[in-house]
């Protein structure tokens, strides 16, 4: 009866035998109340009232966990990108899909309007030295086109001398590893 | 320091929770000893000692504090909720004497938390249950700060081991600030790093592999 939390691997098991929980909760109060107010029954009241606040703790466990789990999903435009892999995308649900989609658009059309053509602030998260950063390759990942149209090939193991801009992203996704000097 | 994008809801300050707060969830399914002051009916299966079809008047039992805290009214016609031994005389006497010899973790991980939770159920000794979570907290906070502050790279778990949840809390924003402050010292902060999830993945995927 006790509502315990639980985390981000998608719980559908776990909510739907809430919500079950709830509704029983529910039905058995509907009766009481019913039977409190027709055969004047005040004493069923107390009951009424302990399954309520059992009602309210499920309601407050199952809104932090989905609220928490948007936090997560929203922190992940930021750390990773505006695609996510597909074993993050397969714990997700369609929801909460369409929530991140509509949240990426809202921060695009946000960014777009900041100075003449737009400024993307997903960047230089860490404040920037240099134009150009070494970078070792921590897995193959084909052929890489830089601005002047060279053609890098990603090899694993493999380092190189590349723009900043061009590299973060594949830095963040663990494609790349920043190379300090 | 690394980039933070998870922002989690912090648990509330004082005698408030936050609804969303997952630590203060964590914190109002603590148990407290309860005595009902009127009958429960049909509700008897919620105690496990006793076959009864009802929870009689004047039972005692263990109700989390969410549930406390929801039935409890001033006119105490519905539960009377005692006070945890920790915030009792004794031990209260104990911590006003010296604060820092207490071992917080075991008495409860949330006895700031929970203590200030307390203050809801009107009991006569309010008063001094406030003052004494305040003079602890006073009394042990320069400890938790300056250890958070000097210990650098080195195992921490002996320093945190006897720190309540409040204070774990703080000891790991210093640790976070000197870490960040150090790795910024070393020109470390200009690095560009994986994102936190990448880095996860991989460590369960070598865990997987492992036979």
């Amino acid at each position: 009866m006790f509502c315990v939390t639980v985390w981000f691997c998608s719980q559908e098991d776990g909510l739907r035998q809430i919500l079950q929980e709830m509704e029983s909760l529910y039905e058995q109060n509907q009766s009481d109340v019913n039977e409190a107010k027709s055969d004047g029954r005040a004493e069923l009241i107390p009951s009424i009232k302990l399954r309520h606040c059992c009602l309210l703790r499920n309601q407050r466990c199952v809104a932090a966990y989905l609220y928490d789990r948007l936090l997560r999903i929203r922190a992940l435009r930021w750390e990773y990108g505006s695609v996510l892999p597909a074993n993050v995308r397969f714990h997700m649900c369609a929801e909460e899909l369409q929530w991140f989609s509509q949240y990426k658009k809202s921060l695009a059309s946000f960014m777009r309007s900041l100075g003449a053509d737009g400024l993307d602030i997903t960047q230089d998260m860490k404040p920037p030295k240099s134009l150009y950063i070494e970078v070792r390759c921590l897995k193959d990942h084909g052929e890489f086109e830089i601005d002047d149209g060279t053609v890098i090939l990603l090899k694993k193991n493999s380092q190189h001398f590349l723009p900043r801009w061009k590299c973060e992203q594949l830095i963040r996704q663990g494609v790349l590893e920043h190379v300090m000097s | 320091m690394d980039t933070q994008s998870y922002f989690p809801v912090q648990a509330g300050v004082g005698m408030e929770e936050n609804f969303l707060s997952l630590d203060d969830i964590l914190l109002s399914h603590e148990r407290l000893p309860v005595r009902t002051e009127c009958t429960f009916p049909r509700l008897g299966y919620l105690e496990k000692s006793s076959d009864a079809h009802d929870i009689a008047e004047g039972s005692k039992m263990e109700l989390p504090l969410w549930l406390s805290k929801g039935l409890y009214e001033r006119k105490r016609r519905v539960l009377s909720v005692e006070l945890p031994k920790v915030y009792r005389e004794g031990w209260r006497t104990v911590f006003n004497a010296d604060p820092n010899v207490v071992d917080l973790h075991k008495m409860g991980p949330y006895y700031y938390s929970l203590g200030s939770q307390m203050l809801h159920f009107d009991s006569p000794e309010n008063p001094d249950i406030a003052g004494t979570l305040l003079q602890t907290f006073i009394g042990r906070f320069r400890r938790t700060m300056d250890s958070s502050q000097n210990a650098y790279n080195e195992d921490t778990s002996a320093l945190v081991e006897r720190l309540d949840s409040l204070e774990k809390g703080l000891f790991r924003s210093g640790q976070s600030g000197l870490n960040g402050f150090q790795s910024w010292e070393k020109g470390q902060a200009t690095q560009i790093t994986a994102s936190s999830l990448v880095l996860n993945y991989r460590k369960r995927k070598i865990n997987d592999l492992q036979p």
